[in-house]
């Protein structure tokens, strides 16, 4: 019978051209804009890592003015590290598993033949980032420890870089100019888009592109590759040292560092390394502010930079107050449909369709208006999100419907439309046919 | 077939009482061809709707079939109106978005036949009306006495027991009239229970038998002037 009562809706819509239109544009208005606020929210939201989300923490160490406001929570720590913090931590011996230090910088490169340089993001890290984030490889894999060690210049790619620079062919082995410098490419990486980017979360870049390139940390500071991110200081730099290494031994912060620890024992154990550390430095006559020593895992971590902003939430819940307006209009909608179907519904009554019956059909046609309306509004919603592409530079990775999304919309618009058509159906299914028989 | 006993139906709105029926009894045998007639707002329509199990009466006993039908549910009385009777109207009310095919499938949808058996039977019925070549066709595209014999196989396709017309002819010429009429006769002769209101007194002479209905009461019995039909006894017994 399902297929028959598909056929019977199909035709009805057919017969009402126009006011079947405009309960799928109703609907697909709703159903747009709601997604495209929801896509957003969704994938801001998202657990980039899921895997391993509750074993990867992020380190703050709170060495800020101790004449700034109290901390009262992560996020008014600083999220960032100092140089020589980052060091010290990823030299020592820690209960986690693995460690990464990082900042991100850019570099120019310089390709073999006749393409011209270009410029192009880096990471600057530890062989221990690939496998700490699972980053997944194409060809070769990540640098060694000595590699490390030794400052070698050696890079990773990614699959985007490797297909402009080496026709996707594998060039581990080969070199790379990079600046003035020529670098042997020991992995090239898969397609690796975490969203939002965990790992760096600057405001303006937590949801950009991965990097292309990476390269080992101590080379990166050894060539004096700059970071591009924020580096914010708030203590004057030892003027009677060279700028560079005054930097680096500045109380500015501008690295990220990431650690690996399986056991919530292994965070409490951490955190007190981490606590002993600073009162160490204390001594020393830093870190002059209370003990406001951080571990956030992933989820913690992007509640902590406010990833997901109170503006999303609302835009989220106004989007929805004007779906279920969409709604109440294809309510009305339903209804002058519906009556114009009394005389068909009394004569099927007559035939022998029982108000059971008769409800289903009318359901099965409300629904199939709720499909078409999910489609709409699925198209609505593309649009949308790609002129949140156009307004707003970096948030390129939250402009795509997946499959989840895709599915919510039409799955949403059903149910919408079922909502909006259980009133009209019922009564439809209600009605006394013996009175409407002439109505047809 | 159709046993009425003190049937009553009162229409309340928060103004008026409307008593469309005062406690009717009437009864049809199988077989037979009954003609009701009476003027606009004598209760015929009422009736009909009563025994076709469109409507339920306010009092009174029904019996269908040998079945009492007063109490049964939504369900159980769609289920006889669709295994048991067939309704024709005066508008012949097809569904204009359907064609002939799909029209007269209706009832058979709802009684659950599989396919094949649905297909054919829909055939059979079209070719019996003289309309087996325009199954596809659309109702707005046949006449008005087409229209109704495409509406005459519908109520025939389920191959009820009981055949229900309500002014089948009202909407026709003469000519067209006269064909409808003679096909009814027809699907009577083959044992099918008819009961026809009718407001054309020659029309309900051709058939067995005639109830007239006033105010709410069959308020007169005439035995049929049909020289082929002999009235039974037990049929005389239908009056108020």
């Amino acid at each position: 019978m399902f297929s028959y009562y598909v056929r019977l809706a199909l035709t009805s819509i057919r017969r009402t051209p126009v006011l079947s239109a405009l309960m799928v544009l109703a609907l697909g208005l709703g159903i747009g804009a709601f997604m495209t606020t929801f896509t957003v929210y969704y994938l801001m939201s998202g657990d980039p890592i899921p895997h391993k989300s509750d074993v990867l923490y992020a380190v703050q160490l709170d060495n800020w003015d101790p004449n700034d406001d109290p901390t009262e929570s992560a996020s008014d720590v600083q999220p960032q590290l100092t140089y020589q913090d980052g060091q010290h931590l990823m030299n020592a011996e820690t209960p986690a598993v693995r460690q990464a230090h990082m900042y991100g910088s850019d570099v120019v490169v310089v390709p073999e033949g006749d393409e011209p340089p270009f410029n192009e993001n880096v990471r600057a890290t530890y062989q221990t980032f690939f496998q700490m984030f699972d980053v997944p490889f194409v060809y070769g894999g990540p640098w060694d420890k000595r590699a490390d060690d030794d400052h070698a210049s050696v890079i990773v790619i990614g699959r985007k870089l490797n297909d402009r620079l080496f026709n996707g062919e594998n060039s581990v082995g080969k070199s790379l100019q990079l600046n003035d410098h020529f670098y042997e490419i020991s992995g090239v990486i898969d397609d690796w888009q975490p969203t939002p980017r965990f790992y760096h979360v600057d405001a303006g870049r937590r949801f950009s592109d991965s990097e292309q390139i990476f390269l080992p940390f101590t080379r990166a500071v050894d060539l004096v590759l700059g970071p591009n991110g924020n580096t914010n200081c708030w203590a004057p730099m030892d003027d009677s040292l060279p700028v560079i290494e005054a930097f680096l031994k500045s109380e500015c912060v501008w690295t990220q560092f990431w650690a690996e620890l399986e056991t919530p024992e292994d965070a409490a154990a951490y955190k007190d390394y981490l606590d002993n550390y600073v009162r160490d430095q204390k001594q020393i006559g830093r870190f002059q502010r209370p003990l406001n020593n951080f571990l956030s895992n992933v989820r913690e971590w992007l509640v902590v930079n406010r990833v997901v902003t109170n503006d999303n939430r609302v835009l989220v819940r106004l989007s929805f107050l004007f779906l279920l307006v969409c709604v109440l209009n294809t309510v009305g909608l339903l209804m002058a449909k519906f009556l114009g179907k009394s005389g068909e519904v009394a004569v099927r009554r007559a035939m022998g369709a029982s108000r059971r019956a008769v409800f289903i059909q009318n359901l099965v046609e409300v629904a199939t208006i709720g499909v078409a309306g999910g489609v709409a509004g699925i198209g609505l919603a593309w649009l949308g999100l790609k002129g949140i592409e156009n307004l707003y530079r970096g948030y390129q990775h939250l402009v795509h419907l997946d499959p989840v999304m895709l599915a919510t919309a039409v799955g949403l618009a059903v149910l919408s439309a079922i909502l909006a058509g259980l009133y009209p159906v019922w009564r439809v299914s209600r009605q006394a046919p013996a009175g409407l028989l002439k109505a047809l | 077939m159709l046993k009425m006993s003190k049937i009553s139906k009162l229409y309340r709105t928060e103004l008026v009482e409307t008593h469309a029926l005062r406690e009717l009894d009437l009864h049809v045998d199988e077989g037979e061809f009954v003609a009701v007639t009476g003027p606009s707002g004598s209760g015929k329509t009422t009736f009909l709707n009563i025994a076709g199990l469109l409507e339920s009466a306010t009092s009174g006993l029904f019996e269908l079939d040998g079945e009492d039908v007063s109490q049964l549910n939504d369900k159980q009385r769609s289920r006889i109106r669709n295994e048991k009777v067939g309704f024709i109207f005066q508008s012949f009310n097809l569904i204009p978005d359907l064609n002939l095919a799909d029209n007269v499938d209706v009832p058979l949808r709802y009684r659950g036949w599989p396919g094949a058996e649905r297909r054919k039977a829909v055939g059979d019925m079209l070719d019996l009306v003289g309309l087996g070549s325009r199954q596809n066709y659309l109702p707005s595209q046949l006449s008005g006495g087409q229209q109704q014999r495409v509406a005459i196989a519908r109520a025939l396709a389920g191959k009820p027991r009981f055949l229900l017309a309500d002014e089948p002819t009202g909407n026709l010429d003469s000519e067209m009239a006269g064909a409808v009429m003679k096909l009814l006769e027809s699907i009577n002769q083959e044992g099918t229970t008819i009961v026809m209101v009718t407001h054309d007194p020659d029309l309900a002479h051709r058939a067995d038998r005639n109830i007239h209905i006033l105010d709410g009461r069959a308020s007169d019995v005439m035995a049929a002037i049909s020289p082929n039909v002999t009235p039974l006894p037990d049929r005389e017994a239908a009056r108020v």
